[in-house]
């Protein structure tokens, strides 16, 4: 059994699933447009935090907040499920496609048998659309590979149970109710204000404030720490910065192409402005980790490249800082 | 970014047929999608982040062998998992996979528990006792 369901592939998973799940329930709306709604965008750093035995940093808000903001801003409702028991989850599943409903799944990235092994760690916020089951096998529309794929139930439980930081626990969801037409005016204004406060918040570890931090530690780690502890570190930022679905430069490249087309939505011209903005901060962070990963590259140990690319960071959160404070005036 | 600097650098990825979506600007100024085959900064942070990998697994062998720790904390090494992560999986507290670690705690552990370890690192009770050395 199949249903019919269009695989579009996208830069990052919750946005490609909740996108191609509104499309199949016959709503056109893009990635950018569910990661600007949703206010996706965002720098956190939580240095009490470790992965992979370095702090976190972050370039966009937690799993599963861009699909809860996005329907509330929109008026779509989603029923959510989690299970103690596979059993019951596979059950629930079969159900759900029986009755040629497509869901969304979490599931977590160790035991993906078809990622390559070098990308396979410990996450478990990954998405993924189930659309059918032909000879025990499952049919998955993966956001972030190009084609369909599949996966056996055993492959399939295997990743809906995964442990450790936010288990999945089998966690499936769909939509159940659309509103008649998609209010995407509102919903864009409320975006971008949420995005706006959550980058300019006068808390530590987010936002603009926290890419200052992550400045000042950077001076400091190589004597701190140590160089190889240090390059670590800043290899640790380069990959959650430009990692599989962040469409380059943590997310800003994405947030840039939802602001043009907000601008054409809004009939705003300013936005698109905005837009070539944030497109310039995108191409600085990755000057940044072009620059960084020269440093881990080549091992070297002058404290001028760290306070180089410290430099670098600090300019871009000034920009930010500016770029936010203007753009919450805008809307 | 404009489209034609989307980098088209060797990775990994091309081995699983998988490229990836990046946001770029076409010749018009307008935001368009455009493939990836991978970019090598981050090639090299993910090569680093592999290499330590490696590092502490040949750290945890080593250790196994001189007797300094068990078999379990090579194992979970090699998973790229650490205490907190395994503890989950074979669904014990913390302190207690710490104690397991020790030699001859591991030495006593019931067939259960071993069991429980063994199922998670997908080996045989037989190999969970003897790694290769």
């Amino acid at each position: 059994m199949q249903i019919d369901f269009k695989h579009n592939q996208s830069a990052h998973c919750e946005n490609g699933v909740v996108s191609n799940l509104m499309r199949h329930n016959g709503f056109e709306v893009s990635e950018p447009m569910v990661f600007g709604i949703g206010s996706g965008l965002l720098f956190s750093y939580l240095p009490f935090l470790k992965v992979d035995h370095a702090p976190v940093f972050t370039y966009r808000i937690i799993p599963g907040l861009i699909f809860k903001r996005f329907a509330k801003r929109v008026g779509v409702k989603i029923k959510k499920e989690k299970f103690k028991d596979p059993k019951v989850a596979k059950t629930r599943l079969d159900e759900n496609l029986a009755k040629n409903n497509p869901v969304g799944l979490q599931v977590g990235v160790y035991n993906l048998v078809y990622f390559p092994d070098e990308y396979r760690f410990h996450f478990n916020a990954h998405n993924m659309v189930v659309y059918g089951k032909e000879n025990d096998r499952y049919l998955i529309s993966d956001p972030v590979i190009e084609h369909v794929t599949s996966l056996s139930e055993k492959e399939l439980e295997k990743v809906r149970f995964a442990k450790g930081a936010f288990a999945p626990k089998g966690h499936m969801y769909y939509p159940v109710s659309f509103p008649k037409t998609l209010d995407l005016e509102k919903a864009i204004v409320k975006g971008i204000k949420q995005t706006s406060k959550d980058m300019l918040a006068p808390v530590p570890i987010v936002g603009v404030k926290a890419i200052r931090w992550v400045v000042k530690n950077i001076r400091k780690w190589p004597k701190k720490i140590g160089t190889k502890k240090t390059n670590h570190y800043l290899g640790q930022i380069v990959r959650m910065q430009e990692e599989i679905g962040t469409g380059g430069g943590g997310f800003r490249y994405i947030y840039a192409a939802f602001l043009q087309e907000a601008s054409k939505i809004l009939n705003n011209n300013q936005l698109s402005e905005m837009s070539k903005e944030m497109t310039n901060i995108g191409d600085l962070w990755r000057d940044f980790a072009l620059d960084a990963s020269r440093i881990y590259k080549n091992r070297s140990s002058e404290t001028d490249g760290y306070n180089k690319i410290a430099d670098q960071l600090e300019n871009i959160a000034n920009l930010e800082e500016a770029f936010f404070k203007k753009l919450k005036k805008l809307v | 970014m404009k489209k034609e600097e989307v980098p088209q650098d060797e990775s990994k990825l091309e081995t699983a047929n998988i490229r990836e979506v990046y946001y770029a600007l076409d010749e018009n100024g307008e935001y368009t999608t455009e493939l990836s085959t991978g970019w090598d900064p981050k090639t090299i942070a993910l090569n680093n982040a592999l290499d330590q990998i490696k590092e502490r697994v040949e750290n945890a062998k080593l250790r196994v062998l001189k007797n300094q720790t068990s078999a379990l904390e090579y194992y979970m090494e090699l998973h790229k998992m650490d205490v907190s992560i395994l503890a989950s999986y074979v669904g014990f507290w913390q302190w207690q996979v710490k104690r397991h670690f020790k030699p001859a705690v591991f030495q006593k552990l019931g067939l259960k528990k071993l069991q429980k370890y063994a199922d998670v690192f997908g080996v045989s009770i037989e190999e969970l006792k003897n790694i290769k050395g």
